[in-house]
């Protein structure tokens, strides 16, 4: 794990070192161990590297023997043994241990088409200096990041916008589209950011980049088809659970020790019980914990580890401690978010580090491929009860939804009929199911300033989302378009990145997702709905596959989606005095001369938060969506140049214990290669 | 009652609305305008129930007491008048 960077200039200027140098130093936390760059004539590729697999040998930007092709690359290729097995038996030499070599050589047999052959997560790019060619690549599901512009005549990329921003020919402007984006579908949508003429490789996409020719291609593409398998329950959760095994195997190859997360959950408690099938060695563990008790599970937490007996650190998390950390936690995130929930896990993987661990697999992406979420559960009771409006037990079922919501449990059926109507016209819509959350989330809009909201006002949001869609999608049966949505739209550009690797790498911590192999993701794909989710039950397949192998009172608890305090964490009590850069951020002179929101609402907003008032999810992500794209602004638009690496630096913790100066290749050993002129 | 109503219009307006002066008229519902969300239906019951002194009981919390200043007013002159109580 690692982070990459790189530069390819149009306008007959050679790559600059140095440039090459600074952009990687932006993001030295995802790669703490040792950094090198390379610049062969007009292009260059920087690299800040995690050492994991082949710790000796697996130096980058890494060349084959002729020095023809040359590599940065952030990520894992987990197959990496058999396809340099089959590479070997074609003739290929390999010079180290290490799964970067097998890009290379996997390229030179391949070509283009290399990256079918890999099962893992990644994002590189290898300079083809004999083609003049730039093949940039990320992985299937957007695991891993990789972002481009062009600017004075360069085509930069970065696994982060912050090292493009190094770059003063970069804009550093907030994308309007982007807001808009970001408060109707909880991120931007591939290839948009936030950030004005910066763009993320959308995943499952390949680039090239040839003279001033940037080409995007799809490799990849999630097809849904219930009949595909046709096999008994029985036999397809025994599919399934070889399949489990198998990527779980893949993603336990580490030169480092691997550890899991552990939250108490189903997902997560079968990832770690896979784990343990999988090797005799001790499992190490990591959970949060929360001092509120609607959002704490260590309850269940307790009782997995006491079955699986693993060895577990856990780090309680309060509302203080979120307010206080949320600007780095913004910082790594680099879009606003609705919810907090990125802030305990930035506090995680702090602890992990602290543990000496750098490799830990998650159970993220099993709601997604396996049908957990509730928003699948609510599509399909609206979905039912609109075939019989008026059948009282249809709607009854509306009360099933949202257990653990204290607020939506409190309501009369008559409002939930209210809340959760469904249009006739929503029936045909492609995205029915996201519907309702969609519209709730596009209300904070009427935060934006005057200005924003005539930016925006001749768009249909949506259509952004509905041109992302397959070909096929109107064919597919709605519990999977749903899947779709939430795998598609919602997964990598919050689920993975927000609240996956950009708070895990904040702390030099990759994750690895055994639900997200490819295999298992097409393999789901195929699984009919009603055995995802059976009448209202939820992972029915799953459960019937792996539920043997954890505690009962975890098999059988009603899910809880993971959830931090929002609003309480910034305003209340003890919460105020740990956040003391709300009021300059929040206030009316800063809203106004920033320019995206509404003075006077934003402070209406404030003064019902400090009365305590802000209860509802409505007020409570207007609260964190507009403080954090106020932090958005003020770290990567006003003060980007405080805020980068030197003035980071004072505050990081993790720099604090393990000095980068001291460490190999860091700065003195900085391997800086010259080839051409 | 134009009290009444003048009163839940500013509480709608500070509330939910944030001090801007959208237009909307006592008969609009607050569901259609978006104005009131899932969870701030309770932050109006606790407002009418603090301000007016009544308790409203859970077969009452529907769209029909609820959902614009005409009907908060009916419900609320209903609610304090005893004989009229009766009736629910």
């Amino acid at each position: 794990m690692c982070g990459i960077a790189g530069v390819v200039c149009f306008n007959g200027t050679g790559a600059s070192a140095e440039l090459l140098r600074r952009m990687v130093a932006q993001v030295r936390y995802r790669g703490p161990d040792e950094s090198g760059v390379y610049v062969d004539g007009q292009t260059g590729l920087g690299h800040a590297r995690l050492s994991i697999i082949d710790l000796c040998g697996g130096r980058q930007p890494m060349h084959n023997a002729d020095r023809s092709l040359s590599v940065t690359f952030n990520g894992e290729i987990f197959n990496y043994l058999e396809l340099r097995e089959t590479l070997a038996a074609e003739g290929h030499h390999f010079a180290t241990q290490s799964d970067t070599e097998v890009i290379l050589h996997a390229y030179q047999q391949y070509g283009e088409d290399c990256t079918e052959h890999f099962n893992g997560q990644w994002a590189f790019a290898i300079w083809d200096k004999r083609h003049g060619r730039l093949f940039l690549s990320r992985d299937r599901l957007g695991i891993r990041p990789l972002h481009y512009t062009v600017a004075g005549g360069k085509f930069l990329f970065a696994s982060e916008v912050k090292s493009l921003l190094v770059d003063t020919d970069v804009e550093r402007q907030i994308d309007p589209i982007g807001l808009d984006q970001v408060f109707t579908f909880w991120s931007t949508l591939p290839p948009r950011t936030v950030f004005r003429g910066i763009n993320e490789l959308p995943p499952g996409h390949n680039m090239v980049v040839e003279g001033r020719e940037l080409r995007t291609r799809r490799y990849w593409q999630l097809d849904y088809d219930d009949q595909r398998t046709s096999t008994t329950p029985q036999q397809c959760a025994e599919e399934l659970l070889a399949l489990l095994l198998d990527a779980t195997r893949l993603r336990l190859r580490s030169d480092v020790p691997v550890g899991a997360y552990l939250s108490g959950g189903l997902d997560s408690t079968i990832n770690a019980a896979l784990v343990k099938q999988c090797t005799n060695a001790h499992l190490r563990t990591f959970s949060v914990t929360f001092e509120d008790a609607e959002f704490d599970e260590s309850p269940y937490q307790k009782a997995a580890v006491d079955y699986l007996q693993t060895d577990h650190t856990s780090i309680q998390c309060n509302r203080q401690q979120i307010g206080r950390i949320f600007p780095e936690v913004i910082w790594h995130t680099e879009q606003p978010v609705l919810r907090t929930a990125p802030a305990p896990l930035y506090l995680l993987s702090k602890l992990v580090h602290q543990r000496g661990y750098k490799v830990v697999l998650t159970g993220e992406g099993a709601d997604e491929m396996l049908g957990g979420y509730d928003v699948f559960k609510e599509a399909k009771v609206r979905r039912f009860w609109a075939a019989q409006p008026d059948s009282a037990f249809r709607a009854g079922l509306l009360r099933r939804l949202y257990p653990y919501l204290p607020n939506i449990q409190a309501q009369s059926l008559a409002y939930q009929k209210a809340f959760f109507h469904v249009r006739p016209e929503d029936l045909a819509s492609p995205l029915f199911s996201h519907l309702p959350r969609w519209e709730l989330t596009s209300r904070l809009k009427s935060f934006f300033s005057p200005e924003l909201r005539a930016e925006i006002a001749d768009r249909d949001v949506y259509a952004d989302c509905r041109a992302l869609l397959p070909e096929d999608f109107a064919n597919w049966h709605p519990f999977c378009q749903a899947q779709y949505l939430e795998t598609a739209m919602l997964m990598p550009g919050y689920i993975l990145s927000s609240q996956g690797d950009r708070v895990a790498m904040a702390h030099s911590v990759e994750g690895r997702f055994p639900f997200l192999d490819h295999r298992l993701a097409e393999f789901a794909a195929g699984i009919p709905p009603r055995l995802k989710m059976k009448a209202l039950k939820e992972k029915y397949i799953l459960k019937l596959a792996a539920g043997h192998l954890i505690p009962a009172e975890v098999r059988q608890r009603t899910k809880q989606p993971y959830r931090a305090p929002d609003a309480a964490s910034f305003f209340g009590g003890a919460a105020d005095a740990c956040c003391d850069y709300k009021g300059e951020l929040l206030s009316p002179t800063r809203i106004r001369e920033d320019g995206l929101f509404d003075p006077d609402a934003v402070e209406h907003l404030v003064r019902k938060a400090e009365r305590g008032r802000a209860v509802g999810i409505k007020d409570n992500m207007a609260l964190v969506g507009i403080l954090s794209t106020q932090l958005v602004v003020d770290q990567f638009v006003r003060n980007f140049d405080t805020c980068s690496a030197s003035a980071i630096d004072a505050r990081s913790t993790i720099l604090a214990q393990t000095p980068w100066e001291e460490r190999d290749g860091w700065p003195a050993d900085e391997p800086v290669s010259v080839d051409g002129s | 009652m134009n009290n009444i109503a003048d009163h839940l219009r500013k509480f709608i307006k500070e509330s939910f609305l944030f001090g801007r002066d959208d237009d909307f008229s006592d008969a609009d519902s607050f569901l259609e305008l978006g104005i009131i969300d899932s969870t701030g239906v309770l932050e109006l019951v606790t407002f009418i129930e603090e301000q007016y002194q009544i308790t409203v009981e859970d077969e009452e919390l529907v769209p029909e007491n609820l959902d614009s200043i005409d009907n908060l007013v009916q419900f609320i002159a209903r609610k304090r008048e005893p004989s009229t109580v009766q009736t629910w």
